[in-house]
């Protein structure tokens, strides 16, 4: 197999493309510049100097709002110059390929692409064909990975919870569609969390999901028990009703995060979710806005995430 | 032409027969001795001869697809990988669903004089499986099976028409089993690597589903199926019983698929991208050994010539399959010798069995047989590279590998077609 195609000759970031693969120290040294750049976005002046002259490019192929927000301003904050690009109404449509895209940008001195692409592995592919001084940084492939969405939720817990090798997390809803559980998985079995729990129904879990290190359950009262941390995902409208679900209703009754089901989880859990949240859905409005939520500190620690992931790239 | 090939290591698959000798070759055709002069001698020290290899799935991109090949890159190939006979799946543009289409690309390999090209046609009009194509005039027009290469078949209604239709006649029917609703949207093997990859999956039972519909309609309507390109292990096992049974079902594996496994989709390489897809490390494994005891006949190449625009995309938008013309003999050799088969046995798989299966003469070294001959070194070295295959597909897993296995000649019908 070829080397980490993350890491440069030197084992470091060169690109984020996955949390999977990436070693602790630099998971830790993401956490702690992101703890460091949490301290810039409080204050009244909230810019540093680190990306001055760099260009960052916003290449999202796939609608967002707050993802693409979150790193313009994450951008701006370390003072890179920002370009957003909906490629959805651009290229693609006019028939352009992916790698012309990437190689047009390239040629207009692109120093770090942020990159959202319907389909899983085509930051990798982008990745492969960059000039060596470019950077990759995955916002989000198919349903293949969200590595920024999950240090962010790695961030949070840790916020909280400060130490990860004793705590039970639960992740409930959609795991079959969701690079939001998998990077989160990931970053939680490489921290040492000893206990990471996937709820769900069959019909929304990918088949030979605990190779990657979590225990199943279908019963949600039984998954969230003792839990420290609940992580509700966002069940797609698309995917509600049809051959894996028969309703929302249906699917909020058995594996909505409601005041009872949380509940069962420890005194202290936190419930955090990856926005946009369907209210009534997977979540209740009274867990969402309720005592354990850390659904907007999640959004304000992203920012910081983000600045550390590209200074972090940018460096090396 | 006349020609005396000397002190080869004689290797004929059909009878088993594998030592020092002569091949002699006269008017086309093997035999016994040459009454006149030769006119060309050829010395074959260290070299095997053996019969040329018969591939059962070659696609040559012709019509419709010449920006990704054309017959004349793909013959050439063809002999510089010592295959000899080739059948090609009727997935062209159009389809080879009408009798026309098939006589001119008969008519165009014909003009090329190099490997011999046996057209499959299509079963379905347009491969769109809903209405039955005029076998018998596309089998008057030379198509020696009838297939929908990997176009879905998702009417069982259809297909059960269709196999009564060709059971009528007697036309084999070459059928890829993969349920179209299960396999709809995947590409990959749907496993733990997939939901790493977060690639949507195909399961291995969309094969196992398909294959047991299969085998009971061969059972209902007596067709004489074979099962192009298994993948799981649970279709070995299926097959390994239709065949104690004595249903008239053969089968193939494609080269890739005894090597290669879901875990080498790596970081995404599209070259992995294949129909049906890499499955397990257990499917592979017992599909290499279904392929060694037998139950598997044939190990075939499945060529599918890509451009590199079809291939540098996103995993599951890159267009599936592999070159493998030129690596069908280093491949097969790599597997024979991972089982310890002799060298007849391993080779059987690429000429005697699939020439059994195309019911054609060719495959096997006897006088009188067509003298279709290659002469390679087993034991020479072979570097991967695009600039080295002819093919104008460069797309393959091996790129970069240190095979074993090199084609020194290659004879059709008796005229050196190839040499290295």
């Amino acid at each position: 197999m070829q080397r980490n195609p993350q890491l440069n000759a030197k084992g470091e970031l060169q690109h984020l493309l996955s949390i999977e693969g990436l070693p602790r120290e630099i998971l830790m040294q993401i956490l702690d510049t992101a703890e460091s750049f949490a301290g810039v976005t409080e204050r009244e002046v909230k810019k540093v100097p680190l990306l001055r002259g760099k260009s960052v490019f916003n290449l999202f192929f796939e609608p967002s709002t707050r993802t693409r927000t979150t790193f313009e301003i994450a951008a701006k904050r370390l003072s890179a110059d920002v370009i957003n690009l909906n490629i959805t109404v651009s290229s693609a449509t006019k028939g352009e390929s992916l790698l012309d895209t990437v190689a047009n940008l390239s040629a207009m001195q692109a120093d770090i692409f942020v990159v959202r692409h319907e389909f899983s592995g085509a930051p990798f592919l982008i990745a492969r064909h960059v000039k060596p001084h470019e950077h990759v940084i995955n916002a989000g492939d198919g349903r293949h990975a969200h590595p920024t969405q999950g240090l962010l939720d790695l961030f949070t817990i840790r916020h909280y919870k400060k130490d990860f090798t004793k705590l039970t997390v639960a992740i409930v809803g959609d795991i079959l569609h969701s690079r939001v559980a998998r990077s989160l998985i990931h970053g939680l079995t490489t921290l040492g969390a000893p206990e990471v729990r996937v709820i769900g129904p069959q019909t929304l879990l990918p088949s030979g999901v605990e190779a990657l290190g979590v225990r199943v359950f279908h019963d949600m009262r039984a998954g969230v028990k003792d839990a420290d941390v609940v992580v509700m995902l966002r069940l797609q409208n698309e995917r509600m009703k049809g051959a894996l679900l028969p309703s929302a209703q249906e699917f909020n009754k058995h594996y909505g995060l409601t005041g009872d089901k949380l509940a069962l989880a420890r005194s202290d859990a936190i419930v955090m979710h990856p926005g946009p949240m369907n209210r009534g859905v997977e979540i209740d409005s009274t867990v969402a806005d309720g005592p354990h939520s850390v659904i907007l500190p999640q959004v304000t620690f992203g920012i910081a995430v983000r600045m550390a992931v590209m200074s972090i790239v940018a460096g090396n | 032409m006349r020609i005396h090939i000397k002190n080869a290591r004689v290797v004929d698959p059909a009878s088993g027969k594998d030592g020092s000798g002569d091949v002699f070759v006269a008017d086309g055709k093997i035999v016994e001795s040459l009454k006149d002069k030769a006119e060309k001698v050829i010395d074959a020290k260290g070299l095997v001869v053996a019969p040329g290899f018969i591939d059962l799935s070659a696609r040559l991109r012709e019509p419709g697809y010449e920006y990704k090949a054309t017959l004349e890159s793909e013959m050439d190939a063809a002999i510089a990988g010592g295959v000899t006979s080739l059948a090609c799946p009727p997935d062209t543009d159009p389809p080879l669903d009408e009798p026309g289409l098939v006589d001119m690309l008969r008519r165009r390999a014909k003009a090329l004089s190099r490997a011999r090209v046996y057209p499959v046609g299509a079963l379905t009009v347009k491969l769109a499986g809903e209405a039955l194509t005029e076998m018998g005039q596309l089998a008057d027009a030379g198509c020696v099976a009838f297939s929908q290469a990997n176009a879905p078949l998702a009417d069982t209604q259809v297909l059960w028409r269709a196999l009564q239709y060709a059971a009528t006649f007697g036309f084999p029917v070459w059928l890829r089993a993969e349920d179209a609703w299960l396999a709809k949207g995947g590409v990959s093997h749907d496993g733990e690597v997939a939901t790493r990859l977060g690639l949507p999956g195909i399961p291995a039972f969309a094969e196992t589903i398909a294959l047991a519909t299969i085998l009971e309609l061969v059972r209902a309507t007596r067709a004489r199926v074979h099962v192009c390109r298994l993948s799981s292990a649970g279709g070995v096992e299926l097959m390994r019983r239709a065949k104690e049974e004595r249903l008239p079902v053969s089968c193939d594996v494609g080269i890739h698929h005894v090597h290669l496994c879901d875990m080498d989709l790596g970081y995404f390489d599209s070259h992995c991208r294949l129909e049906p897809p890499l499955r397990s490390q257990r499917d592979r494994d017992a599909l290499a050994r279904a392929a060694a005891d037998g139950v598997v006949d044939c190990l075939c190449s499945d060529h599918t010539p890509v451009d590199e625009d079809g291939k540098h995309l996103p995993f599951a938008q890159a267009e599936p399959g592999a070159t493998g013309l030129e690596l069908l003999l280093p491949l097969t050799l790599k597997w024979g010798q991972a089982h310890g088969l002799p060298l007849a046995a391993t080779l059987a798989r690429i000429t005697s069995e699939p020439a059994r299966i195309l019911g054609v003469a060719s495959g096997r070294l006897a006088a009188g047989a067509p003298a279709d001959l290659v002469l390679f070194d087993p034991a020479a070295p072979l570097k991967v590279a695009a600039e080295t295959l002819k093919s104008q597909g460069k797309n393959t897993p091996f790129l970069g590998y240190e095979l074993a296995g090199r084609v020194h000649a290659t004879i059709v019908a008796g005229n050196v077609v190839y040499e290295s």
